[in-house]
């Protein structure tokens, strides 16, 4: 008898996130928690600050989520996580997993004090952020994670934002956390398979995940997955992780790494940044890459 | 056991006999003994808590909102500058109905920087929907937590216990340090019936609509609405463990009395010591001393005084544009009632400035001059 082919999943079929959330069309950020979910179970809790994640839930008395969340104040994601390990801990519960849960404003602006805090106490969460490159929930304005050139409703098109944006990644490795990771809604298997590591890790884990939102990259929403692969095929976001602050591993090596001209092109904030301007971008990002390839090798 | 301690160690004590879980905490003047004192206690053992050295108040109060909603017991402390950066977290706290208990050092507010007492910092949190006892001694400060603790528990209300910048935070006194086992008699083990936990997963605080978040807000003040009875019961209940009554008031000589010296804090037992005085020369004087401002016990206060004849409220505090906050708050509560005394109102001691016997004197001589309070605020003691 000729023997069947199975297959063989490479994600964990459990859901733990439902539909009939009230995320836009497209939405990154939805993948992404649909995926850090699927790795880390339903022994998680989550504390959401204000973010686009803090309205997708759904409203009171409803969650689209099978696990519990705290909804924070907007700058207490990492503090407010703290505090609910160790009250878990102090009641006996010292193997749920507790996970900050934030976007690029929550992040690299106003909750960066906390998350500061929180990493040099190696308190023990994982605190992702979802970069979505802008506050968008609130109708997107700019912030530190904004990259340089694009529109928002704060860098109008005549004051585009001239500024790069901020190295979170770099600033997080400054405080020697036990583990870092850059992911991607565009390649899952590796989200999860970080995740699960992380999963195992004791102390302060930060995660930054790309997470395009059609609403505000002027993109389209069936775009998001391949504008997330462009991105990290073009290394304009590149996916690696960082232990202790300086052991930089390379999760995908680019072989033929792809101009960025194509991903700026087929999103509206970028619609109006010349030739030149594209180029300056593509030196940036070649400079970044090569900064990365030599961190790697020490 | 009697011990002589500092206000602030009598907070880290009452900390300690509560059994706090999680303690998270910023150092700030003059607070920083009271959490000196417990991560010593952290450290060795005495108290099995887990101490989260964090790097602001504001993470502090969000810290214990996590820990207080895992089903822990949580207490903090802090003074002035860091309860403002806590305002925010300070609703966040009440409306989430977080019973986290937090020891406030009145302090008062910059600029100019100034480490010395007055109200201006814990009053500005008065519409935050936290409870609000202000003690007069260590020994009410150590009970006051203890007590705080069974009363936010079983409203799910936040508690905040204040004391007098070094009048208070630095003197020190005889305390009676009660036993571990009475106190865990009187104050079991926080339970929440509902908590963060995978094993039943809610959210909690999402996006709240019209239909729901009066509701919401309606529940926080009829709760706290059962809270001056409960302070009552509680405070008998203490009574009769511990021998010391913890009520919403403490009225000194005031049955008889036709004039009244209406105070809160460590300003109170000073104004005894001229009502004492005003006793032995003919004048019947009292005090009233509000030991607890929210819940604002206002039958007690009307009981108090509708029997005198004169009452003057001394305020070390000042909502600016309008008069000194007890004042506000003790005219209010007399107001519309049939034979109630007029109430002066006195501004003293900011920033530190001693309120001392003579200080009430000046109030009493102006009070007892006239007959109705013509003037919305005098000021005692100021240089004009």
């Amino acid at each position: 008898m000729k023997k069947e082919k199975k297959m063989t999943l490479t994600l964990p079929a459990e859901e733990l996130m439902a539909c009939g959330h009230l995320a836009c069309q497209g939405c990154g950020a939805t993948l992404a928690m649909r995926y850090m979910l699927k790795a880390l179970g339903q022994k998680t809790a989550l504390c959401i600050p204000a973010c686009c994640w803090a309205v997708i839930d759904g409203p009171y008395p409803y969650s689209s989520l099978d696990v519990p969340i705290y909804h924070c104040a907007f700058e207490t994601a990492a503090s407010t996580a703290t505090g609910v390990k160790a009250g878990l801990e102090m009641t006996g519960d010292s193997e749920t997993t507790v996970v900050a849960w934030a976007g690029d404003g929550g992040t690299f602006d106003i909750g960066l004090q906390a998350l500061s805090g929180a990493a040099e106490r190696n308190e023990d969460i994982i605190y992702v952020c979802y970069d979505n490159e802008a506050y968008m929930n609130t109708g997107i304005q700019r912030s530190s994670a904004t990259p340089y050139g694009a529109w928002t409703t704060t860098t109008p098109v005549k004051h585009f934002k001239t500024r790069p944006k901020k190295d979170i990644v770099a600033i997080m490795a400054a405080h020697r956390i036990p583990y870092i990771a850059t992911a991607s809604i565009s390649h899952p298997e590796d989200f999860v398979k970080k995740m699960r590591k992380a999963k195992d890790i004791k102390g302060t884990r930060f995660f930054h995940v790309y997470a395009p939102c059609p609403t505000g990259w002027k993109s389209r929403p069936e775009d998001t997955v391949k504008l997330a692969r462009m991105a990290v095929q073009n290394a304009y976001f590149p996916l690696c992780e960082i232990e202790d602050g300086d052991k930089v591993t390379l999760n995908l090596k680019l072989k033929d790494k792809k101009p960025v001209n194509d991903y700026i092109r087929i999103q509206g904030r970028f619609r109006h940044l010349t030739e030149a301007q594209v180029a300056s971008i593509q030196a940036e990002v070649d400079a970044r890459w090569e900064r990365l390839l030599k961190n790697c090798a020490v | 056991m009697k011990k002589v301690m500092m206000g602030n160690h009598a907070l880290s004590y009452g900390a300690m006999l509560s059994r706090s879980q999680v303690i998270a905490a910023y150092p700030i003047t003059p607070q920083t003994q009271v959490v000196e004192l417990l991560s010593e206690m952290c450290a060795d053992g005495t108290l099995d808590a887990r101490f989260i050295k964090v790097e602001s108040e504001h993470s502090a109060m969000a810290a214990c909102i996590g820990a207080s909603v895992a089903g822990a017991r949580a207490f903090t402390a802090t003074s002035s500058q860091g309860l403002a950066l806590m305002h925010e977290m300070l609703h966040w706290a009440a409306g989430g109905r977080h019973p986290i208990v937090m020891g406030n050092i009145n302090r008062s507010m910059a600029p100019g920087w100034s480490i010395w007492t007055d109200q201006n910092d814990s009053l500005s949190e008065r519409d935050t929907g936290w409870m609000q006892y202000y003690c007069a001694s260590n020994q009410e400060v150590l009970d006051t937590v203890i007590q705080a603790f069974k009363v936010s528990e079983r409203l799910m209300i936040p508690g905040m216990v204040i004391l007098d910048a070094f009048a208070l935070s630095h003197t020190y006194e005889v305390v009676d340090v009660p036993d571990q086992a009475a106190v865990d008699k009187y104050l079991p083990p926080f339970k929440p019936a509902i908590r963060l936990t995978p094993s039943d997963p809610r959210a909690f605080g999402g996006l709240t609509g019209a239909e729901h978040y009066m509701e919401l807000r309606y529940k926080l003040q009829k709760d706290m609405e059962k809270a001056p009875a409960l302070i009552e019961e509680t405070g008998r209940e203490f009574e009769k463990i511990f021998g010391r009554n913890l009520g919403l008031v403490d009225a000194y000589r005031c049955d008889d009395a036709d004039f009244v010296f209406v105070t809160s804090g460590t300003a109170g037992f000073t104004a005894r010591v001229v009502v004492d005085e005003f006793r032995k020369s003919g004048l019947k004087a009292g005090n009233l001393r509000i030991k607890v401002f929210r819940p604002f016990p206002f039958a007690k206060v009307r009981e108090v005084l509708k029997k005198v004849k004169k009452a003057a409220v001394v305020d070390r505090n000042c909502s600016y544009g309008a008069h000194g906050i007890f004042y506000q708050e003790v005219k209010s509560a007399l107001y519309g009632e049939a034979g109630m005394p007029p109430v002066f109102g006195y501004i003293a001691g900011l920033g530190g400035r001693d309120i001392t016997t003579d200080s009430f004197k000046e109030v009493a001589a102006h009070a007892l001059a006239k007959d109705k309070a013509d003037e919305e605020i005098v000021w005692i003691g100021v240089k004009k």
